[in-house]
């Protein structure tokens, strides 16, 4: 039987509660929202805390996607299957849908958040490669209301780490909105609802046929939370063509730093990087057209 | 801790370790087994029940995080004697074979059939893709959920007095849905 190491249980009842019992509870508290990432490493004695701070019941302040003139935002609290049937985000921004279709299983997806999923910083986790891929901004909150935006560069600081200082809570995550765009996602895994071999998401922005920008987020070849400049760069101002995403493709496989491990060689990842890459950014180009 | 929630509509109030797991709250403190305990890890989904009538696993849900919350298990599904749609197309359809998957897929089944009433093949197969039969006997569990799909809309239409049930022919297993639902 695996079961966590005894700790103390409380449960939040708004934002600012969960920041003041982070306050007084410091680093020996973790707040714990689906728990699908979070109660199996306490199984495996991975992770030991002392606190449990519960924040499921904050759902009805942090659980939302809402569409502004100028950006999407979604509550951090907002579980994966509401990500995936949001009406908004399919409008704006299909690249959730594709991803949320291979996140895990349904059941699953009915308790996962997404503010969970970037805070873990699993650097195999879909969303993380979702949201590099749109650009967004993570809003954390802190003692007194504080609150600080960054980018999804600066929130990963590294593997399992973020930006999220000991107590403070992320609570928003902000999509730029941009006319002329489209995006999509694919992964490759070996069995159903597993972590990615790789995967790949790609947004293009268009106008008058020709690319004003585009990002690239991969998924389990490394760090990688930059969109890839040197995509962005080759693709800015060109016509959308069979020959340009070889080039994006061949350029994602060169930017990432992927290991030979249990799901496949690192020579393997990273021609799935390269061929991902081609063809979201060709199924993203569809989409912007359409 | 103190915990209280309600299970299949009784509320229960006990004494738990913060750690406890709800699969371990529901087996070993009010000793409703019918929910099983498998991988431990949220991959096999045999521990599956409802959270506020979603189907979640409750491997992976502390007990203490189901407090003034709606649990519903297996042996929830039921009215009185009358076993579910969902239960009864398990019997019809040989849906299950070892029975430890069991539970898990009735209750995922039952509520993908309060969401979509008619479900096809592939949606079932994808509502039932994070569990796991052991047996490998997946067929006889999609056509178990069909059956409880078809019987549903043919108990349906006998309420509503109209005659139409031509999805009758979909049913090529032992069994007749609009007869065993009657």
């Amino acid at each position: 039987m695996q079961v966590p190491a005894p700790f103390e249980y409380e449960r939040a009842t708004s934002v600012d509660h969960a920041i003041s019992l982070l306050e007084r509870l410091g680093g020996t508290a973790r707040l714990i929202a689906g728990g699908h990432s979070l109660l199996p490493m306490m199984k495996l004695r991975l992770a030991n805390f002392d606190y449990l701070i519960d924040i499921n019941d904050l759902h009805g302040e942090l659980g939302y996607v809402e569409a502004g003139p100028d950006e999407v935002r979604i509550g951090a609290l907002t579980r994966h299957r509401e990500l995936l049937e949001s009406p908004v985000l399919a409008a704006a921004f299909p690249i959730f849908a594709d991803a949320e279709r291979v996140i895990a299983d349904p059941v699953v997806r009915n308790r996962g958040t997404l503010g969970g999923s970037l805070c873990q910083a699993d650097p195999s986790e879909d969303l993380s490669a979702v949201c590099t891929t749109l650009d967004a901004r993570c809003v954390i909150r802190g003692p007194g209301g504080a609150e600080r935006v960054v980018s999804m560069e600066d929130f990963h600081v590294g593997p399992y780490e973020t930006a999220v200082a000991d107590d403070e809570i992320l609570v928003e995550i902000r999509l730029p909105v941009r006319p002329g765009c489209g995006s999509a996602y694919a992964k490759v895994e070996r069995r159903a609802g597993d972590w990615a071999v790789v995967s790949a998401g790609a947004a293009v922005w268009l106008d008058g046929g020709a690319i004003v920008d585009a990002r690239v987020g991969l998924a389990a070849v490394g760090p990688n939370t930059t969109g890839i400049p040197a995509i962005s760069a080759a693709l800015r101002g060109q016509e959308p063509s069979e020959s340009l995403y070889e080039q994006a493709g061949a350029i994602a496989a060169d930017s990432c730093d992927p290991v030979t491990d249990q799901r496949g060689s690192a020579d393997y990842k990273r021609h799935l990087a390269a061929e991902l890459t081609r063809r979201t950014l060709r199924r993203a180009v569809e989409r912007a057209r359409s | 801790m103190q915990v209280t929630m309600t299970v299949n509509d009784v509320e229960v109030t006990r004494e738990i370790e913060a750690r406890l797991l709800l699969v371990h709250f529901l087996r070993d403190v009010l000793g409703l087994t019918g929910t099983h305990w498998g991988c431990d890890t949220s991959n096999c989904g045999t521990c599956v029940v409802w959270l506020d009538g979603e189907p979640v696993k409750s491997c992976t849900v502390l007990a203490a995080m189901a407090g003034g919350h709606q649990v519903r298990t297996v042996e929830g599904l039921a009215k009185g004697a009358e076993l579910d749609p969902v239960q009864q197309g398990f019997m019809q359809c040989h849906g299950l074979q070892c029975g430890f998957c069991t539970p898990g897929m009735m209750m995922t089944a039952r509520a993908l059939l309060d969401r979509n009433p008619d479900p096809s093949e592939t949606e079932i197969r994808e509502a039932i893709s994070g569990q796991i039969c052991r047996c490998t006997g997946y067929a006889t569990i999609v056509r178990s959920v069909r059956w409880a799909a078809v019987a549903e809309a043919q108990a349906a239409a006998q309420v509503t007095e109209t005659t139409e049930s031509s999805e009758a022919g979909e049913i090529d297993n032992a069994g007749q849905p609009a007869e065993a639902v009657a």
